[in-house]
């Protein structure tokens, strides 16, 4: 029988499993073999806090989405068509999710009265009509791979571990994307031990042709490639992207990367993957604690090196007064916070926007600092470059804000060419800077910057400390008008980066009814929410704010080209707490704290209330 | 002996090179400026120049050393001066890096990075100021303060059981421990000395009156008069002596250390014989610290090699650059899956 196949702009996947179904693992090899054949893509892993909660429970549900399309992709979208659901605790919680007529794609071996119970539905719903109006592919996975696989030297155990990859095959099918590539990286990865590997592929070939020759399928998927501008390519996540912006701005400054850290979720790998480049001269340091990740960067700063500290909320409040110190002994630094939802320990495997005022106001005393931050997983290459280069031009700590669904989503990334990313230019004034007076560590510059003299040269010795200093000479000092004086160069160095941030760039008409105006990880479904406004014909804009640290020089004005402001935010509403003071108008407000990303409908639909 | 014999370089430094023009604010009588003054005779005869020492402190009246030495400084938040110190010689492993702490600073808010920095044997020398109270902060009782001490916060004799800071190092695994006393120029000179040269990191546990508010806390071993026969000054490879006439010694009792006069019952072979590079030998002597029947040790208790955290960091970016060649953005870049868009 010939299968259909029907074109479509775009798709959303949503793998769902236990922890232990090797979800995060599918979706990855998905999402590789999707941004080969060259669509546009985002994902968003969905992982439980716990390593392995009980087999089988609600609790011990891992997901994994992605969408991909032909056109521009901004979020890893909202509702999945496609839900694959390895046993009845994945349905149980990702089923309310799934698009109305949505498929669902169900390994129903698992579906096991113990199964069925543990994640409590009362009848087999594969079974009994409750998923009607969907479209179910019930499909006997382990037994398939377990007939597959019953020559292999695998134990039963290892073979049943195979089932990922049928599903993986079904859907290569149903998409029409290429199996080479994962192949190919299956035989690497298990290059010690290739019946693991031919298990594997075996099991994914399966399913594969289940797809293919089964008559339960009748239709694939073909999604065109997307017309994103010429170049090269790779998928990124944010967190990777992060640590490679730190590398090339240490290149491109000539100075050797330090990294002081303290593993936390959902940060850590920005560690991970920074101390797997010791052939880039990358120093990283895994400290005691986060007070230590951010002392010893300090300390390294002191010395010369590119210093960076990586970090989530729990551990920037642990932070706190050694982002002071940096501050008033005005060294360069970038700090980075990867945030979760909170308080306290709160949630750590999900997203949250809640630490902007944290970064921005929450220290002892007049303390700012500059904080911008990053609005998808390939900006955040730009923003650690840009966070870098900035703290080393006006010798300032910096706080770049990413969160977990930045950090872990993945999207493809144009890779920059090394050679046109802009030089920074580092000086570090030498024996002669030293006058008759000897060597004045808090000289100022055109910027009021102060030099950054490097122990180790000879004749400019001198003292830094977190006790008040004079203007100038840097002596210790407790005089009021010379704190007075610092406090204000403190802000107004905070306040000259403005000269550095370029005119904001405005979706849709530069004036209208309503701007809705975000920061973070929120411009995905806010670009595809004012998108649709657009299409509707409704006087929407979008604006995003990279730097929320200063702000931008040409907000109010922007601001004021519009009747309404909406500002929707994953937290209770901290910029708009910002900008109320800003701007001193009424701002309207969508605010989630789900820890979740907005979905772009929820943004349609408050754009809709307001504009009536 | 850990310590290297390398030729010492002669840079033509004196005294004045390490003492910068501004006044030096400690009480008068103040047992660190004792310290202060051995610190700047016995670093220019180091053989390291001037600017490549760096001294990092955190709070406390013992952290403004920094400020009176004419070398570069940082004097930085409480506690934290190790972890600072870290990032400065692994930024810049040909520095010098001192850390300057007292009881408070680096045993109670900074116990942390204390241990760990000992633990991981960067290159470095960690001097801590034992006056057994919280100087700046006007006489609280410390982690190191004596039970039963009456302090500001500690009225009726403190309850807090103390560190023995040089336990806690040995426990923490350090490679180099000494003890010395702020009244004993020669002691602290030689302990300075050998920290300097020592490879690893080096703890320095300084006996520091505060005239102010634990006068007379360690006068058994100030006092003159007393100290010959309350303080037992060891000498790796020689047996252990002490008392006025020299006449009394240490032997080992029932795995204890005990105080024997030496006369007819027992000559100096019976007597333990330093041993730096004996952990049993250091720990006998720690044993000695709170027991008031056993005089008090102070010189170099322990000096043993092993690798430095600073040199393995390099050789392991070494080892890996030679495995995978030096890094580029490309190979960064190109390090995943990449396809073209035409
Ligand atoms: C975070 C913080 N907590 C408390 C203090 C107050 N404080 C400053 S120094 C100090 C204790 C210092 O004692 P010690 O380290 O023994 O130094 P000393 O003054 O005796 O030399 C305290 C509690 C501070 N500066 N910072
Ligand atoms: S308070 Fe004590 S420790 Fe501090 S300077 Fe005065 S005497 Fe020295
Ligand atoms: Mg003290």
């Amino acid at each position: 029988m010939a299968k259909k196949v029907i074109r479509i702009n775009e798709a959303t996947i949503r793998f769902a499993g236990d922890s232990g179904d090797g979800m995060q693992l599918t979706g990855t090899r998905f999402t590789e073999a999707t941004a080969i054949v060259g669509n546009d893509l985002k994902t968003i892993p969905n992982y439980p806090s716990e390593i392995r909660a009980p087999l089988g429970t609600l609790a011990g549900v891992s997901a994994f989405q992605l969408m991909f399309g032909s056109q521009k992709v901004f979020t890893p979208g909202d509702l999945p068509d496609t839900l694959v659901a390895m046993n009845p605790a994945a349905l149980k919680v990702h089923l309310r999710d799934l698009k109305k007529g949505g498929t669902i794609l169900a390994n129903s071996n698992a579906f096991t009265d113990k199964n069925l119970k543990m994640a409590g539905w009362e009848a087999n719903p594969l079974e009994d009509g409750s998923l009607e109006g969907y479209t179910v592919f019930s499909i006997e996975m382990s037994k398939l791979v377990g007939k597959a696989l019953e020559n292999s030297d695998l134990t039963s155990k290892g073979i049943e571990r195979t089932k990922n990859m049928f599903a993986l095959g079904v859907l290569f099918w149903m998409y029409n994307r290429p199996i080479e590539p994962t192949e190919e990286w299956l035989r690497k990865k298990f290059g010690k031990n290739p019946s693991v590997a031919e298990a594997n592929i075996t099991a994914m070939k399966t399913g594969f042709n289940y797809g293919e020759t089964t008559e339960i399928f009748t239709t694939s998927y073909a999604v065109e490639k997307a017309d994103l501008p010429k170049g090269k390519y790779r998928n990124i996540t944010g967190n990777v992207a992060v640590a490679y912006g730190l590398v090339a701005a240490a290149k491109k400054a000539g100075k050797e990367l330090f990294l002081g850290s303290y593993p936390i979720t959902p940060a850590s790998e920005i560690l991970h993957t920074l101390s797997t480049l010791r052939n880039h001269g990358v120093k990283t340091f895994q400290a005691e604690d986060e007070i230590a990740g951010i002392a010893s960067a300090i300390g390294a700063s002191y010395a010369g090196d590119l210093a960076v500290t990586t970090t989530s909320g729990p551990g920037m409040a642990l932070k706190t007064e050694a982002i002071g110190l940096a501050i008033i002994t005005e060294l360069p630094l970038v700090i980075v916070n990867v945030q979760r939802g909170g308080p306290s320990t709160g949630m750590p495997t999900k997203m949250e926007q809640s630490d902007l005022l944290q970064a921005v106001v929450g220290r002892n005393s007049d303390a700012r600092i500059p904080v911008l931050a990053a609005k998808d997983p390939a900006d955040c290459f730009e923003c650690a470059f840009e966070a870098a280069r900035i703290a080393m031009k006006y010798m300032t700590p910096v706080i770049l804000l990413s969160d977990g669904y930045l950090g872990q989503g993945s999207g493809p990334w144009q890779i920059p060419d090394p050679k046109t990313l802009p030089e920074i230019v580092v000086n570090h004034p030498s024996s002669a800077d030293a006058g008759e007076d000897g060597f004045m560590p808090y000289a100022r510059d055109e910027n009021e910057t102060r030099p950054w003299a490097i122990p180790g040269t000879p004749g400019l010795e001198h003292r830094i400390g977190g006790l008040e200093k004079e203007n100038i000479t840097g002596m210790v000092s407790q005089d009021a008008a010379n704190h007075q004086l610092m406090t204000d160069i403190r802000a107004r160095k905070v306040d000259n980066i403005k000269q550095d941030i370029p005119p904001s760039e405005i979706h849709g008409e530069p004036k209208g009814k309503l701007l809705v105006l975000g920061w973070g990880s929120t411009h995905g479904a806010i670009h595809v929410a004012v998108d649709r406004a657009l299409a509707k014909g409704q006087s929407v804009s979008q604006m995003h704010l990279r730097w929320v640290s200063p702000f931008p020089s040409d907000l109010e004005e922007i601001c004021n080209g519009f009747d309404e402001i909406l500002i929707p935010e994953v937290n209770s509403g901290q910029l708009a707490l910002l900008l109320k003071g800003e701007l001193a108008r009424k701002i309207h407000q969508l605010n989630i704290v789900r820890g979740e990303p907005f979905r772009a409908s929820e943004i349609e639909d408050k754009i809709n209330e307001i504009l009536g | 002996m850990s310590e290297t014999n390398i030729e010492i370089q002669d840079l033509n430094l004196t005294r004045k090179d390490f003492v910068p023009g501004n006044e030096v604010r400690w009480c008068p009588g103040c047992g660190d400026y004792s310290v202060l003054a051995n610190m700047q005779k016995t670093l220019p005869v180091m053989g390291v120049k001037k600017e490549n020492y760096a001294f990092i402190s955190g709070i406390g009246c013992s952290s403004r050393f920094p400020y009176y030495m004419n070398t570069y400084g940082f004097h930085s938040i409480h506690g934290r001066a190790p972890a600072i110190a870290s990032g400065v010689k692994l930024a810049n492993p040909e520095l010098a890096v001192w850390i300057i702490t007292g009881d408070g600073d680096g045993f109670s808010i900074g116990g942390n990075h204390m241990i760990h920095a000992l633990r991981r044997n960067i290159d470095m020398n960690i001097m801590l100021f034992n006056n057994r109270i919280y100087g700046l902060t006007k006489g609280q009782y410390s982690p190191t303060s004596l039970l039963g001490a009456k302090t500001k916060s500690s009225p009726f004799g403190s309850i807090d059981r103390p560190f023995n800071p040089s336990a806690v190092a040995l426990g923490a695994n350090a490679t180099f421990i000494s003890r010395a006393l702020d009244v004993d120029a020669k002691g602290l000179q030689e302990s300075i000395k050998r920290a300097q040269r020592h490879k690893g990191a080096s703890f320095i546990e300084v006996y520091q009156n505060c005239i102010i508010f634990n006068d007379g806390e360690f006068s058994d071993v100030e006092n003159k008069a007393t100290r010959p026969d309350n303080a037992l000054f060891v000498v790796h490879g020689e047996p252990m002596i002490f008392g006025k006439e020299q006449d009394k010694g240490i032997i080992m009792e029932n795995h204890h250390p005990k105080v024997v006069q030496l006369g007819d019952k027992y000559s100096e072979k019976d007597l333990l014989v330093h041993d730096e590079t004996n952990q049993i030998i250091t720990n006998l002597l720690l044993e000695m610290t709170f027991d008031t029947s056993n005089p008090t040790p102070f010189g170099v208790l322990r000096a043993v090699e092993a690798p430095t955290y600073d040199e393995m960091m390099i050789e392991q970016i070494k080892a890996v650059t030679k495995i995978k060649g030096e890094g580029t953005l490309e190979d960064l870049f190109y390090s995943g899956d990449v396809w073209e868009v035409k």
